[in-house]
């Protein structure tokens, strides 16, 4: 058991790339602001991290309870859990500069 | 969520919803208003949360309604210690699901905007909030956090105006706070949007004593106190001053009370004072103020009565060690619960605090008296107004309960009546003055009465005694040379009855001088009798002697006759008797 634990996530790290990034989009409904916020950043996820990325999508009107978790207050969020540090974007997504800035893909000018 | 414009259609009297906070019901007439946001500004630290977690606790502990905090700035654990310390038991009151607190945290430089977006999200989270426990009461603790939090003011403005429509759709009763701005109510002009009740919180600083002051700026529909009320935060929560009261309808009693010095009650009609009545004792320092408070306290106290003794000058144990000196034995009175201090220093907190702490004193305590000692540095804690009008509220709620209450108040000395005093007395029904009489080298103490409204007094000044039997009033010589006191007033009375024992000793040397003469007179009376007397038998010897002289001469010479046969017998009798009488003396 002891040997076994601390290689089971040492090889899952190697096997897939460091870089798997897991994104919570948090929507209401299918309103347009969260139909566009999810094609946003499926294109940008596809064009930079293809293959690498998973993105859930929590609708708060489901899942109230959710909101509270991620500090959710804006609506779309989108929340990266991983890579560390945890970073959070609003909005629908739509200025791609400010999405790949506040997914840390490109460094802010 | 859709929101419809809520015209709504008021009925003739605005439902409320009561706060529970002491004395804010009274000034909105019933708590904030029902199902409506209501707005509480002021700037940092004058108790804007508490009075919002005071609401919501109230709320859930008294009023069965629910609670919902959503708390922008500080954490649920730093929430339930903070109101923990003021009697609170938030803690409690989440575990039973009667409050909710739902901490909203943005790290704005975790933040990254792109495009467009809402607060759906904080619409989620309050509505499932209130739906969880069916809250009826919600605070948004302070909103205005979101300004610094996210970047786009005109999507938050628009959100915001969004949300207080929805919070009165769902019909819950809601306080939202927000900073005091500098030129508006609040620093990003919340109340645009909340425009029912909005309530202002101020803390400012006067003399170096803080006051904590609320006012209601703005009640829709209802009406309400529009005064600035003076608020504390003590271990019981928020209390807003109870209004002045309005009118002068007391009831009145005719019961009277001694004073516990025999003397004193003698000079005010024999009976002392009214029960319910107001008393000033105004006296230059260490003219036996606070004693003559003690005596009345302890003699009320003996009575049965309970007595409230504010001190502010000096400490419990203090009194009743100096009162122990005089003969007055005020610790087996505290120990029965007679007899309660209330000691605190004047410049400890702000007059309004001052006030509302006696006020509660006196509301647990519920005494028949009540001892302020002394009034005058108590008013020194806030301004000429302020105090006057502070000492009229002391005295109307007194005498709405009929307590009886006598305020010492310290003079300056001399004979001129400071104003203050002045503007005090005519709140006063009697007025009892201590003074000061140097003379001789020595000072003494007087007592008059000035005014005792509804009884007969004397108008007579009273020296004042002070040993360690009590108290005792003696009367104090006036003589044409004003009056007398002390020493001067004991060397008048021993040279008075020198000049009694003077007259009477010069009366008694008189009379016993013309007994000595009378004496004298008939001793020389009776020198003389006696000289008289021997005369007289000294005589009547003579007359003896000459008698018989005579015989032996007529025997002598009627021999000798017979002898010579001689017949001249007349003159030789008459010779020989002249002879007779020279020869005699």
């Amino acid at each position: 058991m002891k040997t076994k634990n601390p290689k089971r996530p040492a090889a899952r790290a190697k096997r897939r790339p460091a870089k798997l990034w897991q994104l919570r989009l948090y929507v209401t409904d299918s309103t347009s602001k969260s139909v566009a916020a999810f094609t946003n950043l499926k294109k940008v996820c596809e064009s930079q991290l293809k293959g690498c990325y998973h993105i859930t999508v929590i609708d708060l009107v489901k899942h109230p309870e959710l909101a509270k978790g991620d500090q959710i207050l804006a609506v779309p969020t989108v929340v990266r859990r991983l890579p560390q540090p945890v970073r959070t974007i609003i909005g629908s997504l739509s200025d791609t500069a400010h999405l790949l800035v506040g997914l840390d893909l490109r460094p802010a000018v | 969520m859709k929101t419809k414009g809520s015209k709504s259609t008021t009925p003739a009297i605005l439902p409320k919803c009561l706060t529970g906070i002491q004395g804010l019901d009274e000034i909105t007439g019933g708590g904030f208003p029902r199902g409506r946001p209501t707005l509480v500004c002021g700037s940092a630290g004058c108790g804007k949360t508490l009075l919002a977690a005071e609401f919501l606790v109230r709320g859930a502990a008294q009023f069965g309604e629910p609670g919902v905090l959503m708390a922008f700035e500080e954490t649920e654990a730093e929430l339930k210690a903070n109101v923990a310390s003021l009697g609170f038991d938030l803690d409690g009151l989440v575990r039973r699901k009667k409050i909710v607190i739902d901490y909203v945290h943005i790290e704005p430089s975790e933040i990254q905007e792109s495009g467009e977006y809402d607060l759906e999200g904080l619409f989620v989270r309050l509505n499932h909030a209130i739906d969880s426990i069916g809250a009826k009461r919600v605070v948004l603790d302070t909103l205005e956090a979101l300004f610094s939090s996210l970047a786009n003011e005109a999507i938050l403005r628009a959100e915001l105006r969004r949300l207080f429509r929805w919070l009165k759709v769902k019909g819950v009763t809601a306080v939202i706070t927000a900073e005091r701005g500098r030129e508006q109510l609040t620093r990003h002009g919340l109340e645009e949007y909340v425009s029912d009740c909005v309530i202002l919180l101020d803390h400012r600083v006067n003399d170096q004593i803080a006051t904590r002051h609320l006012r209601v700026v703005k009640y829709r529909g209802a009406r309400h106190g529009t005064n600035e009320f003076p608020f504390l935060i003590s271990n019981e929560g928020i209390s807003v001053l109870p209004i002045t009261s309005l009118g002068l309808n007391h009831k009145i009693s005719s019961e009277r009370i001694a004073t516990g010095i025999p003397r004193l009650d003698a000079m005010l009609g024999g009976r002392g004072f009214f029960r319910g009545s107001s008393i000033l004792l105004t006296g230059t320092p260490g003219t036996g103020k606070t004693i003559v408070a003690a005596n009345f306290a302890q003699a009320a106290a003996r009575r049965g009565e309970r007595v409230l003794f504010f001190s502010f000058e000096e400490s419990p144990n203090q009194i009743i060690r100096n009162m122990h000196s005089i003969g007055l034995r005020l610790e087996p009175l505290v120990k029965q619960g007679l007899l309660r201090f209330h000691s605190a220093r004047p410049s400890l907190y702000g007059l309004e605090m001052h006030l509302a702490t006696m006020f509660k004193e006196i509301a647990t305590f519920k005494p028949a008296v009540v001892i302020v000692d002394p009034i005058t540095s108590l008013m020194d804690a806030g301004t000429d107004s302020e105090s006057k009008g502070m000492v009229t509220r002391l005295i109307d709620y007194l005498k709405g309960g009929q307590v009886t209450s006598l305020f010492t108040s310290l003079t300056q000395g001399g004979h001129s009546l400071q104003q203050s005093e002045m503007a005090m007395s005519s709140l006063m029904d009697s007025w009892l003055l201590l003074q000061d009489f140097e003379g001789n080298g020595e000072r003494n103490r007087v007592l008059y009465v000035l005014k005792a409204r509804g009884m007969a007094h004397s108008n007579q000044i009273r020296e004042f005694l002070i040993s360690d039997r009590g108290i005792d009033l003696v009367d104090a010589y006036i003589g044409p040379s004003g009056v007398l006191t002390g020493s001067a007033r004991a060397a008048q009375n021993s040279l008075e009855k020198a000049s009694i024992l003077a007259t009477q000793q010069e009366a008694a040397r008189r009379k016993r001088e013309l007994e000595r003469k009378r004496e004298a007179i008939e001793r020389q009376i009776s020198g003389l009798r006696s000289d008289y007397e021997s005369e007289t038998m000294e005589l009547r010897r003579v007359d003896e002697q000459v008698g018989t002289r005579a015989l032996t001469l007529t025997t002598e010479r009627a021999a000798s006759g017979r002898l010579r046969q001689a017949d001249a017998k007349v003159s030789v009798s008459t010779r020989g008797n002249s002879r007779n009488g020279k020869s005699h003396k």
